[in-house]
């Protein structure tokens, strides 16, 4: 029992990491990010092309992967987010789910869907011995990256200067811009955080989930349920939500295994119904 | 003299209507086979375009015309739907005069070509689906079912490995219809082999994390790990088996596994597992010639399932030229008479349209072993076609209860 | 999406309730049933052209609630396909003959209808969709693992049967006449309901909701009846797919089917009443024919790349997408009505 739930804490760490980046980008910039998942994906592939295709190990990677699918992410921003800023979020939607097909579509069709081989780096593989379970090593050291990357995050947002400039851009442009501050880069900067974001939890999987153009088709349902459960415009929200969900999937795969992907619905429509707003959400 | 002209033109057609009607006829001039199959999803590997591609070749060495007539080839893409499937099945039968409908991975379109099949009656071969139903509730006088399914995959899996020694089993089964009859089944046989199954867990469909399941099967402390999942679920399976140690103390079983699985995840990966398939690319000189062959095409060994693609087609322009029609009934009784004796099998199709032939239990390699790309697997155990596959006294089919 | 931004930010095509287009308008639907009649005579194969019809009637049905009443639903698949499995078992294993099928699909899409609604209609914008997607996915897994769908084999075998008892369904033609009465019938349904003092209503609510509460309309009552309206008639489109082609599986209560279903509406015209027919059988036409579209480009360039579009289904739906949202965001009918309603 002990186990499934230190399981579930690692997962929940994982999730906690996805959503990070879609709460960030929903929070700040208004747009449900459903390329999230493929950008995760292509994350994870740009770590196994590196090593393939140029030698460069899992922590160059780790530090390479995000930078580049940032810089994706500043070019989609710059060339077709920022027209439908203005609009109903389903527009937001639509278009990045029209991103997330192509780009799933071209890397399927030049790696075929079976998926690439990727191993731990070195330095963590193996297992240790906690007495009630082995638990790899590689998966001590995701729980660790995820929470330390999380807390960073919400701290510069919410506790930070540069945070402050953010939030107050999303809620009124006109007057940040007016005290001399580039909103517009703020804001391509910051979608191009929020997927660096979905790219680096997309390295720290690699080795775990295998890596296919599809990975991160199944997982973003999921992600999009945690941030909702938590409050879209929420950081710490998504944070605990991921975490705390990890845990009940953990639980669920225990006492009712086949329901475990279908819990986390459950959950949003009993929280939903609740809190309108989720669980540490603010109604816009 | 016009009228002399206008006698022999009459007689000329009346005799050459007369002789086609002897020699051989052919439906709308031209033999026509349609391939489904998933192209671009989940099953692309193992069939897709690589099968595509081994049709071709089977025409192509046929000379690429059958009776003299020309053999035409139609593809489709289901995308895992059996809309598609059955619409495009439908379409190619009722506009185009499909003779052969060649049906690929994915048992809800299988099933759903099969209904459409039986109902125009044309010839159905189906190469990639797993499911049994196939040749017994929904067996069709038109359908046949060439490569695999779950029985023989069961049968095989769980027979050879009790009698290797692996007597404990524990189940992950991927929690929808095809994942619980290969689970039924391989229990089935665990048992009457004289085995036990220790537990069972059923996960979602693609789920990506598997260590919770895994766990559960390590503490149940039996010594064969059956997957009864499919794709990327197994992958992300064994991944995860190998990361959490399950490998020291169990052997994992792949109930239904590909070369391409093995390609994929590596041999460090899956060193020591077992499978049980229809055929490998590296058995006999016969085997690797077609291979490498495909090789040159495609730059991946071919699955088995790609292999049997080509027999099939290969097998249906033979059964055509001996019955010197294009007509179902008369190729299917052909098909169902015939010795097949190619580099995929030895087989011989039954009055319900399963195609028996040998299955083999393989093992994988460990790294060391292999020495060239490719050199995968290793065949443990053959097993003969008429225990590999459900016997007619088991058969739900009707038409073998005569 | 009502009263969440104080844009309407998806337009209404007002041409079609203005009486000047009026004319125009019936011409241009005479024509296209017309074309619909003759067309298994004219060499179009029925099966194909129903299953389009049976779309459009889906993605009409669905507008109704997104662009008429500006609530977007993720879930529409599980009426769609919920009420396929229960008309298709009806047939199949009760062996009603097909018009009862299609009753009880059509009350079975209300009624999961009536539930999704009642629960979801207590939230506003994103956090209604999500409901709608939860509230679907649930469904798709009680799908999944109940026995009688057949979980992915699929519910296989649903027989044609007999219309009233007299009248045998298993000429396609026969079919095809008797679907398309059907459809016709309930897609007069949805115009004449668009055009009602409840379709007004309707329309004020997406435009302005608190405006519309201040007027003294109970908005929710009003919102669930256009749901449940929206759920039955997917429902009647999911019941006639079944009947049509003889099976049901879970790729119509998938989500993936909610989001083909949006996509469809999203380009033959949000809030335009012939947009969805358009996008129905743009998307149904991509998925079917791609192979064969690509190998007719690839005859006609010379290009053989195009050979391989087949595969790319998704791809190619993915830029659509993409193309409609940034630039042809009326969809396909929506910006040839602006067109040719700024030309008079």
């Amino acid at each position: 029992m002990l186990s499934q739930l230190l399981l579930g804490l690692v997962n929940g760490a994982f999730y906690a990491m996805l959503s990070l980046g879609l709460a960030v980008i929903f929070g700040l910039l208004n747009v449900i990010n459903f390329a999230h998942g493929a950008l995760f994906m292509l994350g994870a592939l740009l770590a196994w092309a590196g090593m393939e295709y140029a030698g460069l190990n899992y922590w160059v990677m780790l530090a390479l992967s995000p930078i580049i699918v940032g810089v994706l992410g500043v070019i989609i921003e710059k060339s077709m987010l920022r027209w439908i800023y203005k609009l109903d979020h389903i527009y937001g939607l639509l278009l990045t789910l029209g991103i997330t097909l192509v780009i799933e579509g071209v890397f399927r069709s030049i790696y075929g869907v079976s998926g690439l081989p990727y191993s731990p780096p070195d330095a963590l593989q193996g297992a240790t011995d906690l007495g009630f379970m082995i638990l790899p090593n590689y998966r001590a050291w995701v729980v660790v990256a995820s929470l330390v990357v999380c807390f960073a995050t919400w701290f510069v947002i919410e506790k930070t200067k540069l945070g402050a400039y953010l939030r107050a851009g999303t809620e009124n442009p006109k007057m940040v811009e007016a005290f001399g501050v580039n909103v517009p880069l703020m804001v391509t900067l910051t979608y191009g955080f929020g997927v660096a974001l979905a790219a680096f939890a997309g390295v720290l999987a690699a080795p775990v989930i295998q890596v296919s153009p599809l990975m991160g088709q199944n997982l973003i349902i999921v992600v999009f349920a945690v941030v909702v459960i938590g409050g879209m415009g929420s950081i710490m929200g998504s944070i605990l939500t991921g975490l705390g969900l990890g845990v009940i999937e953990g639980l669920t795969k225990v006492f009712y295994p086949e329901a475990s992907a279908t819990v986390v619905f459950f959950i949003m429509v009993i929280v939903l119904l609740l809190r309108p707003a989720g669980l540490f959400g603010r109604e816009k | 003299m016009k009228m002399t002209r206008l006698a022999v033109a009459v007689a000329a057609t009346v005799l050459g209507a007369v002789s086609t009607g002897a020699s051989a006829q052919v439906s709308g001039d031209t033999v026509k086979i349609g391939y489904i199959t998933d192209l671009s999803g989940l099953y692309a590997d193992i069939d897709g375009p690589g099968g595509l591609e081994a049709v071709k070749m089977a025409i192509e060495d046929h000379g690429g015309k059958v009776l003299g007539k020309p053999i035409e080839l139609m593809s489709a893409d289901h995308q895992n739907k059996a809309d598609i499937a059955a619409s495009k099945a439908r379409e190619w039968m009722d506009q185009q005069g499909l003779d052969l409908l060649v049906g690929g991975t994915n048992s809800g379109t299988a099933l759903a070509m099969n209904k459409v099949a039986s109902e125009k009656k044309r010839v159905y071969i189906n190469i990639g689906a797993g499911t049994a139903r196939l040749t017994n509730e929904e067996c069709s006088p038109y359908t046949v079912h060439y490569a695999y399914d779950t029985v023989a995959l069961a049968k095989g899996t769980g027979s050879a490995v009790v009698k290797q020694g692996g007597k404990s089993w524990f189940f992950l089964t991927a929690d929808y219809a095809f994942g619980h009859s290969l689970e039924t089944d391989t229990a089935a046989v665990v048992k009457a082999n004289g085995g036990t199954v220790v537990g069972t867990v059923r996960h979602p469909l693609s789920a990506s994390d598997f260590s919770s399941f895994l766990l559960q099967a390590q503490a149940s402390k039996a010594q064969i790990l059956g997957l009864a999942n499919a794709g990327g679920d197994t992958i992300n399976s064994i991944k995860a088996a190998k990361e959490f140690g399950i490998t020291k103390n169990m052997k994992i079983a792949g109930l239904l596994m590909f070369i391409n699985d093995v390609h994929s995840l590596g041999l460090k990966n899956t060193e020591g597992l077992l499978m049980t398939d229809s055929w490998y690319w590296d058995m006999n000189d016969d085997t690797r010639k077609w291979a490498n062959r495909f090789f040159g095409k495609m730059k991946k060994m071919p699955s088995s399932l790609q292999a049997a693609d080509y027999s099939a087609v290969s097998t249906y322009l033979k059964a055509v030229e001996t019955a010197k029609t294009d007509d179902p009934d008369k190729v299917m009784a052909e098909l169902k008479k015939m010795k097949i004796n190619d580099f995929y099998n030895k087989g011989q199709i039954r009055a319900d349209g399963r195609n028996i032939h040998d299955m083999y239990l393989m093992q994988v390699k460990a790294p060391a072993e292999s020495k060239k790309p490719w050199d995968y697997l290793k065949v443990v155990a053959t097993i003969p076609g008429d225990q590999a596959f459900t016997t007619v006294a088991e058969s739900k089919c009707a038409m073998l209860k005569k | 999406m009502s009263g969440q931004t104080g844009q309407t930010a998806v337009p209404v095509s007002t041409g079609t309730i203005r009486n000047g287009a009026g004319v125009q308008k019936k011409v241009l639907y005479g024509l296209l049933l017309l074309g619909l009649i003759v067309a298994p005579m004219a060499g179009a194969y029925p099966v194909f052209v129903l299953k389009v019809m049976c779309f459009a009637l889906f993605a009409c049905a669905f507008n109704l609630l997104i662009g008429f009443t500006g609530l977007l639903s993720f879930g529409h698949a599980a009426f769609f396909g919920g009420a396929g499995y229960a008309a298709g078992h009806a047939m199949k294993v009760w062996g009603v003959t097909p018009e009862v099928g299609l009753i009880l699909g059509t009350l079975t899409g209300a009624g999961i209808g009536y539930v999704v609604g009642s629960l979801a209609i207590r939230r506003q914008g994103i956090y209604f969709s999500m409901i709608t997607l939860a509230l679907a996915q649930m469904l798709f897994f009680i799908c999944l693992q109940a026995p009688f769908t057949g979980g992915e084999d699929g519910l296989q075998g649903i027989p044609r049967g007999k219309l009233f008892g007299v009248l045998s369904l298993s000429e396609d033609i026969t079919l095809y006449y008797v679907a398309l009465a059907i459809i016709v019938a309930a897609f007069a349904l949805i115009v004449r309901t668009v055009h009602s003092p409840f379709g007004q209503i309707l329309k004020a609510i997406k435009e302005n909701e608190p405006r519309a509460i201040s007027l003294g309309y109970d908005v929710d009552r009003f919102k669930l009846l256009a749901f449940v309206i929206s759920a039955a008639l997917s429902g009647l489109a999911g019941s006639i797919k079944a009947l049509v082609l003889g099976f049901g599986t879970l790729t119509d209560v998938h989500w993936s089917m909610s989001g083909s279903v949006i996509l469809m509406t999203l380009v033959g015209g949000l809030g335009t009443l012939s947009g969805p027919i358009v996008g129905a059988f743009v998307v149904v036409a991509l998925e079917n024919k791609l192979g064969d579209i690509g190998s007719f480009l690839a005859n006609l360039t010379g290009i053989s790349w195009f050979n391989a579009l087949g595969e790319s289904v998704t791809m190619v739906t993915g830029i659509i997408f993409v193309i409609c949202v940034l630039t042809f965001r009326r969809g396909i009918m929506g910006e040839l009505i602006a067109l040719t309603s700024r030309k008079k």
